[in-house]
């Protein structure tokens, strides 16, 4: 089979190499392994749009100066103010005269901040309190199940409101008043996996080889409950996303003049009949950015699904 | 090396508490291979998960080496006793290599040279390097049952745990793999115990065997007096017969 897949140099393919059914070394295995879930993805049209509006969105915003040709988001011109989309503002102009295009392109990057800060925060958290709730059982998972329940009762808008008259508006605050909202559902999803994991044979064994209830968690059982975290947390971006720029319509996200789609749908809503283009535009791209992950989302779902495999 | 002495599991379902062991008293010297046997919810299983320190049990019902053990034990306590389960599909962890399920308890022992250890045992239980990077997606089940042999072995330890070893495999893997459990058994000197609910199996590799039914222990006998159908109790004449397969001259009226 090696032999018939090998190229004429007789050296083995890249592709033979990771389809190889019995790697040669660990390094060989795992690759092989994501390998295979690679082209998984990438062969269900879903989600590989979904894939690839996701990695578009990131590129703009790493190399948002780059996509932005230049033009500054910030850059005030209140002779062409709230200016029609045309072949020098294609997006058009806001209310002070700002270029839109360039503000939805910088725009990509504060709402991917908060994705990633939020992602950060919510799957440490979600996976250590629901892992240990599930495998240790008893008091401690009465205990925390019942302080992730406090914690699920919290409004997300309204704990993000009163953490912005508190400490004030901003993008860490926003951040935090996410994430605090948004670990809850992680901790149970972690916890219901971690009962069925806990009862199998194979964590038995590691039981049976002494091997210590962290290490347990963190090897054994979190690698387990990583697929469906992974999923959900994809699937709840686009809920992130809308959260973000919710606070930002209520001028509690990230703060002017830096551009923000939530903040730039509010600034367009009393011209929205007469110029469409300033509030149509930012929200547009929350609808993109938001369906990208969505399908992401589902696409993985497909992939890590062992039933389906 | 093996003693259980008055061995009573219960289990809590709800309000309702269902006894799976009831006072199971047997002691298995160095080098035995005992066998338990008994029809599915006599309770052989639990016995042997009690032995392992998988189930809590009251102390000094189990002693092991001469010393009580509860289900909370030591490193080196684990590290005596191993344990190869029925289901070789549910025993391997789905997202581990046949590598990294294998170096594990050499990591939890912080054994060195694990890398020639796991090439070694691999070749012990019949596996080639082939096989050492697969996940266990991609091995037969007679090949999973070797690599679950292969993780309870690598660690040495004096006494093997067999629940059901061959139940969950294909007929012709059966006799594979009980004779390469009799070979290392041999090869490695353990103090065995096999539970299962096939006689032809425990007759074979086991050297007393016990018969439980409905959570007690019936019957202790040798391995030449369950040959020769020499059993004291009925209930494991009926087992005996039943072994021998049904016909219809022997079937009560």
């Amino acid at each position: 089979m090696t032999i018939a897949s090998a190229d004429p140099g007789g050296k083995i393919s890249l592709r033979a190499w990771l389809a190889d059914e019995t790697p040669k070394s660990r390094t060989q295995a795992f690759l092989a392994n994501l390998w295979r879930g690679v082209v998984a993805l990438c062969s269900n049209p879903v989600a590989f749009g979904g894939l690839a509006v996701v990695l578009a969105i990131v590129l703009v915003a790493a190399l948002a100066p780059l996509f932005a040709f230049g033009i500054s988001p910030i850059e005030q011109d209140l002779a062409h103010r709230l200016a029609p989309p045309s072949p020098t503002h294609w997006f058009g102009t806001d209310e002070l005269g700002r270029d839109i295009y360039a503000r939805t392109v910088y725009g990509a990057r504060v709402t991917l901040t908060i994705v990633v800060l939020v992602s950060v925060i919510v799957v440490p958290i979600g996976l250590t309190v629901g892992t240990a709730a599930g495998y240790l059982g008893g008091i401690v998972d009465t205990v925390l199940m019942r302080i992730t329940d406090i914690f699920l009762a919290f409004p997300r808008l309204i704990l993000a409101l009163a953490f912005a008259s508190a400490l004030g508006a901003g993008l860490r605050n926003a951040v935090i008043a996410i994430a605090l909202t948004a670990w809850p559902p992680y901790a149970r999803l972690a916890r219901a996996e971690t009962i069925t994991i806990a009862r199998s044979d194979y964590i038995a064994a590691v039981v049976l080889q002494g091997a210590s209830t962290p290490r347990i968690l963190l090897r054994h059982v979190v690698p387990l409950c990583l697929s469906s975290v992974i999923v959900r947390l994809t699937l709840d971006m686009a809920g992130i996303i809308l959260t973000a720029a919710g606070l930002g319509f209520l001028g509690l996200g990230q703060q002017p003049p830096t551009p923000e789609w939530g903040a730039m749908v509010s600034s367009g809503r009393d011209l929205i009949l007469d110029q469409w283009w300033v509030a149509t535009i930012p929200g547009l791209a929350i609808f993109v950015a938001s369906l990208g992950f969505n399908l992401l989302g589902d696409g993985l779902r497909d992939v890590f699904d062992p039933k389906a495999a | 090396m093996i003693e259980v002495a008055a061995l009573s599991v219960t289990f809590h379902v709800g309000h309702v508490a269902v006894r799976a062991v009831r006072e199971v008293s047997f002691a298995v010297t160095e080098g035995e291979t005992f066998g338990i046997v008994g029809e599915s919810g006599s309770g052989k299983s639990t016995v042997l998960r009690a032995i392992a320190g998988l189930l809590p049990t009251p102390r000094d019902s189990v002693r092991i080496a001469g010393r009580a053990v509860g289900a909370r034990r030591t490193r080196s306590e684990r590290r005596l006793l191993q344990f190869v389960f029925q289901d070789p599909y549910a025993s391997l962890h789905p997202r581990q290599t046949v590598d990294q399920i294998l170096n594990e308890p050499l990591a939890i022992h912080k054994i060195a040279g694990a890398g020639a250890l796991v090439g070694r045992a691999l070749a012990d239980v019949g596996l080639g390097p082939e096989h050492r990077f697969r996940y266990p997606h991609q091995l037969s089940g007679g090949q999973r049952q070797r690599v679950a042999i292969a993780r309870a072995l690598i660690l040495d330890p004096r006494i093997l745990l067999l629940d059901e070893p061959t139940s969950a495999l294909d007929v012709s893997i059966q006799a594979e793999i009980l004779n390469l459990i009799a070979r290392l058994r041999r090869a490695h000197r353990l103090t065995s115990i096999l539970v299962s609910h096939d006689l032809a199996v425990v007759a074979h590799l086991c050297d007393r065997i016990a018969i439980m039914q409905e959570g007690s222990l019936v019957e202790l006998l040798d391995v030449e007096r369950l040959r020769r159908g020499e059993a004291r109790e009925a209930y494991t004449r009926e087992l005996l017969r039943a072994s021998r397969g049904y016909s219809r001259a022997q079937a009560p009226a």
